[in-house]
């Protein structure tokens, strides 16, 4: 098998070009790939037109100035804004589609969110000629103004605690420019409680005051209760994040995981199917079986060779991205071991399918074919479809060597929870089915 | 051309070979005996069984009756098409084989082969680059590489200009007088006249006729027919 694996290996050194190719196609792949995953879209081109006059931009609430620009500058974060002087002008970028969408402020906002009477309204235009950079604008904005919605949801909440604390216990505070001394409910009480022990024994006022100090304390007592429910009406649901299964994998570790592993299989899947195919093609099959080696000990030098050449091409990958990502080099054994279980079971596949195609160029188009749609079906998330099709779309994925790859090179380079063991098994359980498959349409091969 | 004389013990001995592909019968308990030195040629029309013959002696295919006395490592296989890489010089094709072989001293063997085959100046050039007849003198070579009794070649000189084909021939004749023996098979019936000691006839994977060209020529008459005018004749004559 050695001078098998040899003789291999020299005839792919003899073609330099299509040994670049097969590994730098994949490899440019697999990076953009990557590139794409860990890259979000460019910030969307917003045209924004603020019709507030620059003196009137702070919110008066409580005797509290709140700068409206804060909230904007929260937003341009998430948007490139386009400025612009009118309305008109506005409108015409969109339509021209220069910018994706406007967003303009009316004069009025800050008079009615002062007021705490009628909800302010922001006017937002979108240009629909890309409906997933619409889609993106529309949430954008949407998110944006949910989160301006919020703090001052909170900023009024706070502003009313205060007047009811106010209610309650009493104090100063100044409204349109007068200063107010309030007394309070508690003091109410106490100088009512001190009203009536002045008053004569059986004197009927005396039941009157009774009735105001009950209506004071049980006013007192419940307002008390006011701050927890208007907080909760303030934040009405908040989230706490619990992760019951999966990795815990940071994303930029899962797209390097993602774009090895689509390497991986390319490059592994490709070869092997080549090579087998290769001997086929070279009349050199009959040859060798008809005494010289034989078939199981043909198929795994074949499988050798897939192993030799897209395991460390694997590894190699794994090495560049983690000079980028900040991976753990520590765990670099792991990332052989994962890389070179893939390549074995890839390699297995390439040559159950070299063994059906049985010519080099039918092998090819037979590898792509098979590979695109079980590398999409593997990425395709819980709860994107019915839980009967996601049944089905695991039992396809288990059977096919990207999806334990996928987890293996995740283990390897996140340190995920699920650990490396279990997709290394389900790997050389797939390497071993596919190799029996191999073998036997290998009996037909000739 | 008539063959030299050859040792009448035989080194290659095929008994009752049958083989069936699902209802069809491709070879019909054929026997097949070759000496020392001798050159049997197998002749027969397309679908005669003359490829599953040759196959079945060199190991290639299991016959479903039938035996052969020679293990598929004591003969050497060279099929109607090169079966070398392209990729390849000739040297470590050579190599290459060889080492699967498993011959003691595989440099010493293509070292061998290379002066056999005279292809010593051409040792280092990968085999697409070689012409058709060389390419063919490399793929005979790698079924002698182990010195083999016994060579079978599944139609040699097919695809070769007259001139490779001549060259071929000559090789092959001196392989014959160095001791191997040769069976091999052709479409060329000329070929087993000019090359071959004996001649076997097969058709509908029945063997019609075993014996010398003349022995043919004889069993349809005689009359001044050529060779290939005399196997058309006795084709006929048997059915076929």
């Amino acid at each position: 098998m050695r001078w098998l694996v040899q003789k291999d290996l020299r005839i792919l050194l003899r073609s330099p070009l299509l040994v670049a190719l097969l590994i730098a196609y994949p490899v440019a792949v697999s990076v953009l790939v990557g590139f794409a995953l860990t890259r979000g879209p460019d910030k969307p081109r917003v045209a924004f037109l603020s019709q507030i006059p620059s003196s009137a931009a702070t919110i008066s609430l409580g005797g509290e100035e709140i700068d409206a620009n804060r909230y904007a500058d929260v937003l341009f974060e998430a948007i490139d804004p386009v400025p612009v002087s009118s309305r008109e002008e506005a409108l015409r970028k969109v339509r021209d589609g220069e910018v994706l969408g406007a967003l303009i402020i009316p004069p009025d906002l800050i008079q009615k969110l002062q007021s705490g009477l009628e909800p302010g309204t922001v006017e937002v235009f979108y240009n629909a000629e890309d409906p997933v950079k619409r889609e993106f604008v529309e949430n954008t904005i949407k998110a944006q103004v949910q989160d301006a919605n919020s703090a001052l949801t909170e900023r009024f909440t706070e502003v009313a605690l205060g007047y009811l604390d106010l209610l309650v216990a009493g104090g100063e505070f100044d409204f349109l420019g007068r200063h107010f001394s309030v007394l309070g409910l508690e003091k109410s009480e106490q100088i009512l409680r001190r009203a009536q022990a002045d008053l004569p024994r059986g004197s009927p006022a005396s039941g009157q005051i009774d009735e105001v100090i009950r209506f004071a304390q049980i006013a007192r007592e419940n307002l008390d209760l006011s701050d927890d429910v208007l907080a909760s009406v303030g934040t009405p649901i908040r989230v706490k994040q619990t992760v019951v299964s999966g990795a815990t994998t940071p994303l930029a570790a899962f797209a390097a995981a993602i774009a090895v592993t689509v390497s991986l299989m390319f490059v592994a899947v490709l070869l092997a199917a080549g090579v087998l195919a290769l001997e086929r093609e070279e009349n050199a099959f009959r040859r060798l079986v008809g005494g010289l080696i034989s078939r199981t000990r043909l198929l795994a030098g074949k499988a050798v060779v897939a192993a030799a050449v897209a395991g460390p091409v694997a590894f190699l990958m794994v090495a560049g991205f983690a000079a980028f990502l900040d991976l753990d080099f520590a765990r670099a054994p792991l990332w052989a071991l994962a890389a070179l279980a893939g390549a074995l079971a890839f390699g297995s596949l390439g040559l159950a399918i070299a063994a059906l195609a049985r010519e080099v160029r039918a092998a090819s188009l037979l590898a792509f074919m098979v590979a695109l749609p079980m590398a999409i079906v593997s990425l395709v998330p819980s709860g994107s479809v019915s839980s009967g099709l996601y049944d089905v779309i695991r039992v396809i994925a288990a059977a096919f060597p990207f999806k334990p790859t996928l987890d293996a090179m995740e283990a390897a380079i996140g340190g995920g929870d699920g650990g490396i063991g279990a997709p290394l098994a389900h790997l050389a359980g797939l390497a071993l089915a596919f190799g029996a498959a191999a073998r036997l349409a290998l009996r037909r091969f000739d | 051309m008539q063959a030299t004389a050859h040792e009448t013990t035989a080194v290659l001995q095929a008994r009752s070979l049958t083989k069936r592909y699902g209802d069809r019968l491709a070879l019909d308990g054929v026997s097949l005996e070759a000496s020392r030195g001798e050159r049997v040629a197998v002749i027969g029309p397309n679908g005669a069984g003359k490829t599953t013959l040759l196959s079945i002696i060199a190991g290639i295919q299991k016959p479903d009756e039938g035996e052969v006395n020679r293990s598929p490592s004591e003969v050497g296989w060279v099929p109607q098409q090169a079966a070398v890489y392209s990729r390849l010089t000739v040297a470590e094709n050579l190599r290459f084989f060889a080492r699967l072989e498993g011959v003691a001293d595989p440099d010493a063997a293509v070292e061998r082969m290379l002066e056999q085959t005279v292809l010593r100046e051409r040792a280092g050039d990968q085999l697409g680059t070689l012409s058709g007849g060389n390419r063919q003198r490399v793929n005979i070579a790698v079924g002698l590489l182990a010195d083999p009794p016994v060579l079978l070649l599944d139609e040699p000189s097919a695809s070769l200009d007259p001139r490779q084909r001549d060259r071929l021939w000559s090789f092959i004749r001196a392989l014959g007088d160095a001791g191997t023996a040769v069976v091999y098979s052709t479409h060329d019936v000329q070929e087993a006249e000019r090359h071959g000691h004996r001649v076997l006839v097969l058709a509908d994977g029945e063997l019609l006729f075993a014996g010398t060209p003349q022995g043919l020529e004889e069993e349809v008459g005689g009359s001044g027919l050529d060779f290939e005018s005399a196997f058309v004749a006795f084709l006929r004559q048997r059915g076929h």
